[in-house]
């Protein structure tokens, strides 16, 4: 819904494409534009301006260098700072020499402190460690019952007392102690930063159980407030590391950026999903694509990866690209497609497709329409579809419940397709797979997109 | 890939249905970028690892209850009295500079009201402060609230309970994980109650552990029927079998909790919007569906507001702990732009603590 920084870029400097320069004026046009976006992913106003002050010099020295014109340099150099602010150091968890090691959680209400455990408590347990859960949050009514379905699903012991949640930690801690685990997590209650009391109390707790480990956790969708939120939290408990929870959101997630920067602390686990495994390592340079709001193609990629079948994907692929493609293929991967969600949806998250495109109406009952008609061919004509002469159009229409016309239309549209798919083959294999293809494009911006996606994904080669 | 922006270009270009094209579009950029992703992976693995009880027949008003003595505002400015930013500090120079300009701005985006609606309220106060109607930036901070109140004025506010339905009403409470549904109900069901209503919770948050067990809590603390299903069961029959219940009881009021979930998930909403249908489908009937945001949300709340509309029909929003620091601006972007009213108020854990919006109280606190 909000524009991405590519596209803002796109209208600033449609033109001066030509002059591969940016002077004063144009570097201010383009800081603002990317002001707003970085604005507009929630990304704290102090720190939209630090970034801003950091970029600003390179953006002027850019200008005469390299291959990439002014629009590709500037989301580079973006990209670029936005990686090196989010990256740093990475969190390696040092286990106490004296088990278990403590890990204590705290944050906002909401903000999915009581799975994030348990999401840890499974990593932990990936790492060959055994962990055990304290629930603390006495607070919220039914939340250590919650715990212990999570932990039971997880095969992971839990621990609470009812009353006073300091004492409850201290007998949690006690209790692994005993049963020999060597990692605990406690879960706190969600608690406001600036409820004085609420805060002491997780201060108490921390004193009581002296954490190796404490965790700040946040909401991805969190807005300017975050950086208020980290700070109150490191001045009471002083926070280790951040664990930022719904990822699978749409949410740009500028609260990343923001709570990173005001604490120095890395962020060390992104939660990306609602099954308990959904929990992984931090990488900054996906999150700052994503804040750039360039992360939607890498989202659908990776989604794409988990549900297409990839031998197929890619026996396809070449297919298409030599100009070999059958009506069979396609469908097969229609029907992959579609599992990834509405085709509305998944055309609107494609970066740099030109508007029209992205809002063009694709009707579901077309597309079952045209799926009909391909289910209704033999194996053969959906290998061939020259052989479909006239009877077996007739027998083709009635079988998928249309008519002549539409089956010719199917059958003409496809093989339009077939061609222009061979000449995009011969284009590819010529210019290379890497981002350079993009080069010298005109109209779209995606290829420049998908090249700066991909490579800030995928890192120097 | 030039051919894909020529056939881009090419299908955009006709409107005449190529629906074949257009889908090989898709698939084919898919496909290569599956493949061409799959095999950079490869090459860099090691780089990283109711009751009608003789009412006259009208909407009845259900005003929450008041918050002990104190107005929002009030509150709101004790717990931020250490918050208060630069923006004062602007307000008492004697001219109206670019710094006013710059951080009136600030201001607003730091309560979160996004840049486009920031820009809107601004521009109007811009125009006054061109032809000289308004010289003092003092003038123009209270014009600006009194042009954001007036934008907010639009949209009756009331929670839409229908006396005269001779059956249930249902008022169904959807929104992402963690915003506060399922608290929210237990407060609006103690309310409820206090008005004199029957209620009655239906826990369609049937995929969240304990989540059935955290609304049975409000249930009886709030003196309202229960009814819950399976824990990973249909959510919609769960609400059908709550209306079912109430209907045959005589239940005035059915307050329906679901699984909070993100808008971009396209199966969960689909979920969601068979439960809005379902529910319409027994012995009740849909007078409110209530969409619950988290005040600390950045720019995603509006998101939000747009895909739980386009499957729910929301009717109003609850805006929920208003009672941290985060000012919750983003609801005013909310309303202004898609004509949600906002509601309600969260602020704080006790039942007394849901109380009516106030738009001139939600403005002035945005600047405090």
């Amino acid at each position: 819904m909000f524009e991405t920084l590519s596209d803002r870029l796109g209208g600033v400097l449609k033109g001066l494409r030509n002059r591969g320069r940016l002077t004063q004026q144009d570097v201010t046009e383009v800081l603002a534009e990317v002001r707003t976006a970085l604005l507009e992913a929630d990304v704290n106003v102090t720190v939209v301006r630090d970034v801003i002050e950091r970029i600003r010099s390179q953006a002027v020295g850019a200008t005469s260098s390299t291959a990439l014109n002014p629009g590709q340099q500037i989301i580079k150099i973006v990209n670029d700072e936005l990686v090196s602010m989010l990256g740093g150091e990475t969190l390696k968890i040092m286990y106490a020499s004296q088990p278990p090691t403590v890990v204590l959680m705290a944050g906002l209400q909401g903000s999915g402190k009581t799975t994030s455990a348990a999401k840890l408590a499974s990593w932990f347990k990936s790492q060959g460690r055994q962990p055990m859960l304290v629930g603390a949050d006495l607070q919220r009514p039914a939340a250590v019952e919650q715990l212990r379905v999570l932990g039971a699903q997880l095969n992971i012991p839990v621990f609470s007392a009812p009353g006073d949640p300091v004492k409850t930690a201290q007998l949690g801690l006690a209790e692994a102690k005993s049963l020999g685990r060597d990692v605990l997590i406690v879960d706190t209650a969600g608690r406001l930063a600036i409820d004085q009391e609420m805060m002491q109390q997780v201060k108490d707790i921390s004193k009581a159980v002296k954490p190796n480990y404490t965790f700040l956790v946040v909401d991805a969708m969190t807005g300017q407030d975050a950086v208020a939120v980290a700070k109150a939290f490191d001045a009471t408990l002083s926070i280790d590391g951040v664990v930022l929870t719904k990822l699978d959101g749409d949410a740009r997630g500028g609260a990343a950026l923001s709570v990173k920067h005001v604490l120095g602390k890395p962020i060390a686990f992104a939660a990306t999903g609602e099954k308990l495994d959904a929990f992984e390592q931090f990488h900054p340079d996906r999150m700052a694509s994503r804040i750039l709001g360039m992360g939607d193609m890498l989202t659908l990629i990776e989604q794409a990866e988990k549900v297409f079948e990839k031998e197929k994907a890619e026996e396809a692929a070449a297919k298409m690209l030599e100009g070999e493609f059958t009506l069979a293929d396609f469908l097969d991967q229609l029907q992959q497609l579609k599992k990834m969600g509405s085709l509305q949806g998944i055309m609107g998250m494609m970066p740099g497709m030109p508007k029209e495109m992205k809002n063009a109406e694709i009707p579901e009952d077309q597309v079952r329409r045209t799926e009909a008609i391909i289910f209704s061919m033999t194996a053969q004509e959906r290998a061939n579809p020259e052989l479909i002469n006239g009877s077996r159009r007739v027998r083709i229409s009635k079988g998928s419940g249309t008519t002549v016309a539409d089956v010719n239309r199917l059958v003409k549209q496809f093989s339009e397709m077939k061609k222009m798919m061979k000449q995009m083959g011969g284009k590819s294999s010529r210019g290379g797979k890497s981002g350079k293809s993009a080069k010298g494009l005109n109209g779209s911006a995606m290829p420049d997109e998908l090249a700066a996606a991909l490579s800030s994904r995928l890192g120097p080669r | 890939m030039r051919a894909v922006s020529n056939l881009a270009q090419f299908v955009a270009a006709d409107t005449a249905p190529k629906i074949m094209l257009l889908l090989a579009l898709l698939v084919s950029i898919f496909g290569i970028g599956v493949v061409v992703v799959g095999r950079r992976n490869r090459a860099t693995t090691s780089a990283q690892t109711s009751k009608n009880d003789g009412q006259p027949v009208s909407y009845l008003t259900s005003e929450p209850l008041r918050a002990n003595d104190l107005s929002v505002r009030d509150r709101l400015t004790k717990v931020r009295a250490t918050f208060a930013g630069a923006i004062s500090i602007a307000l008492t120079s004697s001219s109206i500079t670019q710094q006013t300009w710059d951080d009136l701005e600030e201001a607003l985006l730091r309560a979160d009201v996004g840049v486009a609606s920031t820009a809107r309220v601004l521009a109007p106060l811009r125009e006054l402060v061109k032809t000289k109607k308004i010289t003092q930036p003092s003038d123009l901070m209270s014009a600006l609230q009194n042009e954001m109140t007036a934008q907010l004025s639009q949209n009756s506010r009331e929670l839409n309970f229908d006396s005269s339905l001779g059956a249930p009403n249902i008022w169904l409470v959807v929104g992402v994980n963690g915003a506060g549904k399922t608290t929210t109900i237990g407060k609006l069901s103690a309310q409820q109650r206090a008005l004199g209503r029957s209620v009655l919770l239906a826990a369609g948050d049937t995929f969240r552990a304990a989540a059935g067990e955290q609304l049975e809590t409000w249930a009886s603390r709030s003196g309202a029927e229960i009814v819950r299903g399976a824990e990973g069961g249909d959510p919609s029959s769960v609400i059908f079998d709550g209306v079912a219940r109430a209907a045959s009881r005589k239940i005035d009021l059915v307050l329906a909790d679901t699984a909070g979930r993100l808008q971009n998930n396209t199966n969960l909403m689909e979920e969601l919007a068979k439960v809005r249908r379902v529910a319409d489908k027994g012995n009740g009937k849909v007078t409110e569906v209530l969409l619950v945001i988290d005040a600390t949300t950045g720019q995603n709340g509006l998101t939000q507001a747009k895909q739980f509309s386009l499957a729910t029909q929301v009717t109003g929003v609850v805006l929920t702990k208003l009672d941290g620091s985060a000012k919750g601006g983003i609801v005013f972007a909310i309303e202004t732009e898609l004509q949600i009213p906002i509601k309600l108020v969260g602020l704080g854990e006790t039942i007394a603590d849901l109380v009516a919006f106030d738009a001139q109280e939600f403005v002035s606190a945005l600047f405090n």
